[in-house]
């Protein structure tokens, strides 16, 4: 099967492609894809699926985007399918609700989530809430997509994560991705998925690159929605986290692991639904829970984290309280050294984690 | 010998002043001393060095973040200011280095804000989009929101009796936002004494004016407001434009709207080189025929209120000042980790802020 892709792929040099590989016996051929070309790669494989697929938003078209996510997408498929929008949120997120009612599959793009404060009326009560007040009469197959949270030096209107404020809203499905697998799969099931679903990426994350086995290259690649992945094992303490924070929990387990302190990481994936089960079933080997997350601790995602633990069957196999690392309780300021004492830095998991652990 | 003052006649851009719902429109003709030619001159050329060294530093990457320059659009901010009083009060949205030095800032405070340190305006905790003055509401990152702030500014203005009133700007891009129709229609309902100013760069980010306005008359999108469009490259149009508008507020007739046409010589901000969506023939074509900075000096020069070594003098003046400003920017420490909770609450008592971990606990004084 892996020779018959290749051999479709590969056109003119299919035949030698095809005895190279059966007669080396390569191993299948991961690359390097950035997070930025994942989310290209799969918005364009699923506009190319399902013609009801179209993405608005400012400056997608024949600027690229404003980070390049779409880049070379209105050059290939044109003004219908590729709209730029002026600088209006509130009509063109209306816009696109619409536009989902009515059949289409939208993709609303946010230019980083904090404009979508001008539009959330729209995201709240016209699209997630819709479903469930038509008794099922009228679905709202929609994504809003864009970067959410800090990113570097852009100030205090232009970092807040949102993660909270969408993952409070039932009717709403809010996914988080972390790496180009992450972004590709992801992706692919929100565009797939009947319902509206919050896409938070992240602009720091963009230019990361991760390696990407050949399966996840396939065009029906799908990450389900619902479900978190562990990304680092472990037996001594459960690390939570979503985004560009994951990434600092695997350096924070890299030096902890160097004391023989084990953390195993789990990657949120999805805000909404909440995995709890993954977590719950980590706490029960671990003992011990931290949770790494960019946005404000108060109503955030480690606090209801946390309250779910509580709640449910793992608290009886914390041996301490589970804890939360998360951005500071202040407006972002600019100046880098305030900014970089603003969020989580790999000291405090590795602090939080020791605290927890009392060693 | 330089003449005291000068009757200079003013060219509008080739074409008379555009009115809408007006019966007459700002004079004609302006008088421009060499005591204001001169101090015009100073002011946009210290813009133009101020944002062009704030391209340097943060081509060094000593200023972080976003930064969105003026250049090109001189005459829109200090004609403006020349056209109102510092009692007077303004807003406008995030392309605003140029205001915060005409309602009062320092050239060193605003560079020690773009590269974040103690000393700027600011302190360093808001960058290059959030910085004020007094009667300056900013500096503002949300397209659009500054417009009902302003209208906000007006009211004020009016409920505390004291005839002044609030000169509130926006870009073409800005101009299509649902919030700015809606105070149109609070500030015409209640006579607020406010100016809108569109500033009509033609571009809004990567998106020229055709592919994103049904209407690009701007001047006209109040409906019910009266409007005027005026050539924002000349200094004196922009003047004396104002001072018409500031005349009807001041009359109590409410609010009236202005459209300035200028142009920006940056791209929207330092991540956009500006030159995807418009050719560099047409930014080398206003530079040449159009520059507010070029076609006061000319005016000058030809009406005799100034001499070249003069106007050389001043720019060397205006150099060194940006390379002592620049010099502070650079050298001035950031802030002390003690004011990172600081300025949550006015006037609040002492308050506890949680840190990145429950056991650390910081400080918060207003």
């Amino acid at each position: 099967m892996a020779s018959l892709r290749c051999f479709l792929r590969s056109g003119k040099n299919a035949v030698t492609a095809v005895l190279r590989r059966e007669f080396h016996g390569t191993p299948p051929a991961a690359v390097q894809v950035t997070v930025r070309d994942a989310l290209n790669q799969a918005m364009d494989e699923e506009l190319e699926r399902d013609e009801r697929v179209f993405l608005l938003g400012e400056e997608v078209a024949q600027y690229d985007g404003a980070y390049k996510v779409s880049r070379g997408l209105w050059k290939k498929y044109g003004d219908k399918r590729i709209i730029d929008t002026p600088i209006t949120e509130m009509g063109f997120a209306g816009i696109a609700v619409g536009a989902a009612m009515a059949g289409l599959r939208p993709i609303c793009e946010f230019m980083t989530f904090n404009f979508s404060m001008q539009a959330i009326d729209q995201v709240i009560n016209s699209a997630a809430k819709t479903y469930y007040m038509s008794a099922g009469l009228q679905s709202v197959p929609i994504v809003f997509r864009g970067p959410n949270g800090a990113s570097a030096g852009v100030a205090a209107q232009h970092s807040q994560c949102f993660a909270a404020w969408y993952g409070h809203c039932p009717g709403l499905k809010v996914v988080s991705p972390w790496s180009a697998e992450d972004a590709r799969g992801l992706l692919k099931s929100a565009i797939r998925d009947d319902n509206p679903v919050v896409f938070l990426e992240n602009e720091l994350m963009y230019g990361v690159p991760f390696e990407m086995s050949e399966e996840v290259q396939s065009k029906d690649f799908l990450i389900p929605i619902g479900k978190a992945k562990i990304e680092r094992q472990g037996n001594h303490i459960t690390l939570v986290s979503h985004s560009r924070m994951v990434s600092l929990c695997l350096d924070a387990a890299a030096v902890l692991a160097k004391e023989g302190i084990e953390c195993e990481v789990i990657n949120m994936r999805t805000i909404r639904p909440l995995d709890a089960e993954a977590i719950e079933t980590s706490i029960m080997k671990t003992n011990h829970l931290v949770t790494v997350e960019g946005g404000w601790p108060q109503f955030g995602i480690g606090a209801e984290i946390l309250a779910w633990i509580m709640e449910g069957p793992a608290f009886n196999y914390l041996d301490a309280p589970a804890v939360r690392v998360t951005g500071v309780d202040i407006p972002m300021p600019y100046a880098k050294i305030l900014e970089d004492n603003s969020i989580p830095q790999i000291k405090d998991i590795i602090f939080s984690v020791k605290k927890t652990l009392n060693v | 010998l330089k003449k005291k003052a000068a009757l200079v006649s003013r060219l509008l851009s080739k074409t008379k002043c555009d009115l809408h719902k007006l019966e007459e429109g700002p004079p004609l003709q302006a008088m421009l001393s060499r005591e204001e030619g001169l101090q015009y001159y100073r002011t946009m050329q210290t813009m133009r060095r101020m944002e062009l060294k704030a391209d340097q530093l943060y081509k060094q990457k000593i200023i972080r973040g976003f930064c969105h320059l003026y250049d090109g659009q001189e005459a829109c901010a200090v004609g403006i200011e020349a056209g109102i009083n510092l009692s007077d009060h303004l807003i406008t949205a995030y392309r605003a280095h140029a205001y915060t030095l005409t309602r009062g800032g320092t050239v060193r405070e605003i560079m020690a804000e773009l590269t974040g340190r103690r000393g700027g305006i600011a302190k360093g905790k808001g960058g290059s989009m959030h910085m004020y003055t007094k009667n300056f509401y900013g500096g503002n990152g949300i397209v659009g929101a500054q417009v009902p702030l302003g209208a906000g500014v007006a009211l004020a203005c009016k409920y505390l009796g004291k005839n002044e009133l609030c000169v509130c700007l926006y870009g073409d891009g800005a101009a299509n936002q649902g919030q700015i129709f809606e105070t149109y229609n609070m500030a015409s309902l209640w006579k607020l004494p406010c100016i809108f100013i569109c500033e009509n760069n033609k571009y809004g980010m990567g998106t020229s004016v055709e592919r994103a306005a049904a209407s690009t008359d701007y001047y006209k999108r109040g409906d019910f407001i009266p409007g005027l469009r005026v050539d924002g490259m000349d200094i004196l149009c922009v003047r004396e434009a104002t001072k018409f508008a500031a005349e009807h507020c001041r009359s109590g007739k409410g609010p009236i709207l202005m459209e300035l046409q200028t142009y920006r010589y940056h791209g929207h901000s330092m991540s956009d080189p500006g030159v995807s969506y418009r050719t560099r023939e047409e930014i080398q074509e206003v530079r040449s025929k159009s520059d507010p900075i070029s076609m006061l000096k000319d005016r000058m020069l030809s009406n005799n209120m100034a001499s070249v070594e003069e106007l050389k003098e001043i720019d060397v003046e205006v150099r060194k000042e940006i390379e002592d400003a620049a010099q502070f920017a650079t050298t001035d420490p950031e802030p002390p980790l003690d004011d990172l909770c600081n300025h949550i609450f006015y006037n609040n008592p002492p308050m506890e802020v949680r840190g990145t971990n429950p056991w650390t606990k910081l400080k918060s004084v207003s």
